[in-house]
């Protein structure tokens, strides 16, 4: 968890706060109410992740209850990574 | 959020035609011939309420003779922005012309663009397929603003992906052309003519960042920007305006597949939009506001958040050009 939360906070860094911005927000701060991510950018977030994590992400998943800080983002793939293992589980106990 | 004083209905936006007229008309005067200095009137003709309002307004101010309207039709047009242009033309007495755009967009590459952008997502789009691109229910769903684009095939056969950023930029890009080559085509007849460009948006889309920057955006004064989209329609009636425009529904008229404005920007139809939109800047409680727009008062206080994020991501389009230091000679003559 705390590894997903690093690499979603590196990649807002890398592309999202912008040269004397010193990169101080907490891993719960909500992007909403910071205006840290807008929604453009959320667009550019989505796919990083369903890449990086290899995940697909619904149209009904992109809210902000799991977009709005990277902790969520992270409880988010991890919980989907989750379903992902368990699935390739029951494939591999069923063969 | 202050208390307001008044009790909040869809009557708040009534306003006396022949008194907004009057002094609609004597402003337009006050800014085409002295503030400006210009001989009339330029205005882009799409067919729809707003550019007809602004047009019969103009030739009401300033006489039908200094009043000239463009009509600027491309591929993807409705075959009725065209008609109804020429309609509300006639009716109101101005001189015309009609610029098909479709060639000078095909050679800047736009209809292609947008297709390459859109084999993106749906690598099989092509010849006689139709698109247009929409958002989810913003209101009914906590989502976010993340764009679709839903294609229909040859054959009838409908497919919804959602765009990537890149895919969704590129749409956009490509399809502005469409708004910027309009633009180009108006001030060159008002620099023949030597007349004011006049722009259309209504309230809505002006607060809410609904143009095009240098496209639709651009203009020598704007008539009807302070009004909401409902006190276009009253002024509408008033003047005249034909009842086809008026019972028109609005459109964007700018992807293949009609597209509501509902679909591409507002989440509400524009007379609930437009409630909420004066409601939030008089500071009305959301829950009054829902009485009145017959939603929930939870929809009214996610409506008033996307006002609220739709002002802050469009406050670019109204900035001018960001000077490194100020040039005196030319800011002390304003």
């Amino acid at each position: 968890m705390q590894q997903l939360e690093q690499e979603v906070r590196q990649f807002i860094i890398d592309n999202f706060v912008f040269e004397n911005s010193n990169g101080s927000f907490s891993n719960e701060d909500s992007f909403l109410e910071t205006g840290l991510v807008d929604s453009m950018s959320i667009m550019t977030l989505v796919e990083f992740v369903r890449e990086k994590y290899a995940i697909s992400i619904e149209d009904e998943e992109l809210v902000p209850d799991h977009w709005d800080s990277v902790s969520r983002i992270a409880c988010f793939v991890q919980s989907r990574l989750g379903l992902v293992e368990a699935s390739q589980q029951n494939v591999s106990d069923g063969a | 959020m202050k208390a307001s004083l008044f009790k909040f209905s869809p009557n708040v936006l009534d306003i006396d035609c022949a008194k907004v007229t009057a002094a609609l008309e004597e402003s337009i005067r006050e800014i085409v011939f002295h503030r400006l200095r210009k001989k009339g009137a330029v205005v882009g003709l799409s067919g729809g309420i707003d550019s007809s309002v602004t047009a019969a307004i103009c030739a009401r101010a300033l006489g039908k003779d200094r009043v000239f309207g463009v009509m600027m039709p491309e591929n993807d047009s409705s075959g009725d922005s065209l008609n109804l242009a020429r309609l509300v033309a006639d009716v109101l007495g101005i001189k015309t012309t009609v610029e098909d755009i479709g060639p000078t967009l095909e050679v800047l590459g736009c209809y292609q663009r947008r297709d390459d952008a859109i084999r993106k997502v749906i690598p099989e789009y092509g010849q006689g397929w139709k698109s247009k691109i929409v958002l989810p229910n913003l209101v009914e769903s906590s989502q976010y603003a993340i764009f679709s684009v839903v294609a229909q095939s040859p054959s009838g056969e409908m497919k919804k992906v959602r765009l990537t950023a890149e895919a969704y930029l590129e749409v956009v890009a490509a399809t502005n052309f469409k708004q910027r080559i309009r633009k180009t085509l108006e001030y060159h007849h008002a620099d023949r003519l030597w007349f004011a460009v006049a722009g259309t948006p209504n309230r809505l889309e002006y607060a809410q960042g609904f143009f095009v920057k240098n496209g639709d955006g651009s203009a020598d004064f704007k008539p009807i920007a302070h009004l909401y989209k409902t006190q276009v329609y009253q002024l509408g009636r008033h003047l005249g305006v034909p009842e086809e425009i008026l019972r028109r529904p609005p459109t964007t008229d700018t992807y293949s597949l009609e597209q509501s404005q509902e679909e591409f920007y507002f989440a509400l139809p524009l007379d609930k939009m437009d409630l909420c939109l004066y409601g939030k800047n008089h500071g009305v409680a959301p829950d009054e506001v829902a009485t009145a727009v017959g939603l929930s008062s939870e929809k009214v206080q996610r409506v008033y958040a996307m006002i609220d994020s739709k002002l802050n991501s469009t406050h670019y389009l109204h900035l001018p050009s960001q000077l490194i230091e100020p040039v005196d000679e030319v800011t002390a003559t304003h």
